[in-house]
């Protein structure tokens, strides 16, 4: 299992636009990817209304984890969405 | 339209509203569904489980590719707002969880209803920007119900049903619902809430469409309806003789007021120039069309809502420029982002908690707590007027102290911009005018703003609609104090200045121009040619003089008897 530790930067956190283009990134790749805040328990990244549910706003940190092939690829993608300001 | 009003389920006689938008409009209603009764708790089904199963999958895809097509229609952050909404349609948790609770034995629509149900608890407990999404949402789970079980989808149509132009009849409208229209498709708005200076009422001027708001009882009429935006009448089931009769009645009046072209300017020549107010490029043709002299409130916001950062410095120039260039020589007055309150912008929230928005940083305050989008801003209108003939004037929203003028008129200066201005549409900056004055360079009354500040009334709320008229001699005492005294030019580009009689009062104060959107100038241009200033000046003294808006409405008229001639 492969994961990333991401700070949220964004004025917005991860709602808005940032959340859209963050899980439509995610619904892409064949391989399941979870997201969550620290001890808290995951959410499937590729679900709009999860993510949104995460309710991450600026400055918190979450972890991106997924499993598979593309793997390392998909969470660097992930995690750039994630922190771009 | 002759009559009192009287109050529906009275027979077939007409429902009073408050007329916002001018006009004469007749075709069938077409009321808004206000929700998809919620299926009963419980429902089960009969058959297999797969069967039920596919048949939420497709509803959930036929609404999303439903909100999809209309995103692209919109085009633009309309795309991109009915995009995600899209995508909740889609949301792989939420099938899983129907798909759940259908194997429980819960026929399709309960399903859906519960399944979305643990995702607005989620978002509702969030509170503030998500808990707002959850109307998003509910607007999802009532397309889908509506398509499982065969009753009206809500929303807009966005075509007119074989071609007849219908009469939109809501409680309110959201922005959302009114993206999508033309007068080629609407022709009325009638809703039970919403006042003057509503976005309905903003929108139906500027679409040319007639509305009447605050009309009690409105969602339940139908038929055919007959609606005069100007009396603010509604007719239900008008004979056709009666139809043709208002109509030709209305347009009648139309070519009268035609009849008076030219820049604005009473019967003795005192000079008033006729301005437009504009949302964006898209309202050029129509302001040129009405025969605006210029611009005199140009607003930004539409650049910059419903999106995650600032538009970039190329895309603003290119917006600004489109519009200096369609007014060579003109004047052209542009407000800076107006942001907050009931125009909050994803990438500009407010500071802190705001329990009341309407008093809470916006405009100009937004502007000072991130002075970076309000200087890149200033420096694309300044790159945007280079090489344009048009005489280019930018203003500050919700200024209050003079103070406040000063440091907008210096990052105006700052920015290579020639002249600063600000808008008064806060008590305290009509009070002290002339302290503002020595540190800018023009003024523009914003009346609905100043009415809302001024009489503590939210201008959203149809039931505080009284205290929303511009005719209010408090509002006009305030008008005389930001005109009088200064010596700088003073404009109003409030929805007060399309009234006709009430832009002669304005005139009568001192007001040096008046901005509206373009449907309302032919009226102004001709109440105002025929009368002289000093009909003007009494007008005013009259109104100023009266106890109560409608008096000093009635005071006014005395002194205006070319109103009644041009059927205003």
């Amino acid at each position: 299992m492969a994961e990333r530790r991401v700070t949220v930067v964004a004025e917005v956190g991860l709602h808005a636009r940032p959340a859209a283009t963050f899980v439509q990134a995610a619904a892409k790749a064949p391989i399941e990817v979870s997201v969550c805040k620290l001890n808290r328990d995951p959410v499937n990244a590729k679900s709009i209304l999860a993510v949104m549910g995460l309710d991450v706003r600026q400055g918190e940190e979450i972890v991106i984890s997924a499993e598979g092939e593309g793997a390392e690829e998909l969470l660097d993608e992930l995690a750039a969405i994630a922190s771009a300001p | 339209m002759t009559g009192a009003g009287v109050s529906p389920g009275n027979g077939h006689g007409p429902v009073k509203g408050v007329g916002v938008s001018p006009g004469i409009g007749y075709g069938p209603a077409y009321v808004l569904a206000e929700q998809v009764p919620e299926p009963p708790v419980g429902e089960r089904y009969a058959g297999e489980a797969g069967p039920e199963k596919d048949r939420v999958a497709q509803a959930l895809e036929r609404v999303a590719a439903e909100l999809d097509r209309r995103g692209e229609r919109a085009g633009g952050q309309g795309r991109e707002v009915l995009g995600a909404q899209a995508m909740m349609a889609r949301d792989p948790g939420l099938a899983v969880e129907v798909a759940a609770l259908v194997d429980t034995g819960l026929a399709a629509p309960r399903a859906v209803f519960e399944a979305f149900q643990k995702y607005r608890d989620l978002l509702t407990a969030a509170g503030g920007y998500l808990g707002e999404r959850a109307a998003d949402l509910d607007d999802i789970r009532d397309r889908v119900i509506a398509v499982l079980t065969g009753v009206p989808m809500p929303g807009v149509p966005e075509e007119a049903p074989g071609g007849v132009p219908y009469v939109l009849v809501a409680r309110d409208l959201a922005p959302a619902d009114t993206a999508v229209l033309s007068s080629a498709v609407v022709a009325a708005f009638v809703t039970e809430e919403g006042g003057p200076t509503s976005h309905t009422a903003i929108l139906a001027r500027a679409m040319g469409v007639p509305a009447v708001v605050a009309c009690p009882g409105a969602t339940t009429l139908d038929g055919n309806l007959l609606v005069d935006g100007g009396a603010g009448l509604v007719e239900r089931e008008p004979e056709p003789h009666r139809v043709e009769q208002v109509r030709r009645a209305d347009a009648a009046r139309r070519r009268l007021l035609a009849e008076t072209t030219g820049p604005g300017r009473t019967a003795d020549g005192h000079r008033v120039p006729l301005l437009a107010n504009l949302g964006g490029p898209a309202d050029v043709p129509a302001a040129l069309q009405a025969g605006a002299e210029g611009v005199g409130l140009y607003r930004t916001e539409f650049l910059f809502l419903d999106r995650a950062s600032a538009p970039s410095a190329r895309e603003q120039e290119e917006a600004y420029r489109a519009v200096l260039e369609a007014f060579p020589r003109g004047k052209v007055v542009v407000r800076t982002l107006d942001s907050g309150a009931d125009k909050p912008l994803a990438f500009l929230p407010p500071p802190g908690e705001e329990p009341n928005p309407a008093l809470g940083v916006r405009g100009l305050r937004m502007g000072r707590h991130v002075p970076e989008v309000l200087t890149g801003q200033l420096q694309a209108l300044a790159r945007a007027a280079e090489g344009t003939s048009a005489q280019l004037q930018v203003m500050a929203p919700m200024v209050a102290t003079a103070e406040e003028a000063a440091w907008f008129a210096a990052a105006c200066r700052t920015a290579g911009l020639p002249e600063a201005g600000v808008m008064i549409e806060i008590p305290a900056a009509a009070l002290r005018s002339a302290d503002l004055a020595r540190f800018v360079d023009f003024f523009s009354i914003g009346t609905n703003d100043l009415a809302q500040y001024a009489f503590a009334a939210d201008r959203q709320l149809g039931v505080l609609s009284d205290l929303q008229d511009a005719w209010q001699p408090a509002l006009l005492d305030l008008v005389a104090l930001a005109v009088g005294g200064h010596g700088r030019p003073c404009g109003v580009c409030g929805e007060a200045a399309a009234d006709p009689a009430l832009a002669c009062v304005l005139a009568g104060l001192g007001v040096g121009s008046l901005s509206m959107g373009a449907a309302g100038l032919p009226a102004v241009r001709a109440a105002l040619a025929r009368h002289t200033l000093v009909q003007c000046r009494a007008a005013a003294g009259a109104a100023r003089a009266a106890a109560s808006g409608e008096q000093a409405r009635a005071a006014a008229r005395e002194h205006l008897p070319g109103l009644s001639e041009l059927g205003l």
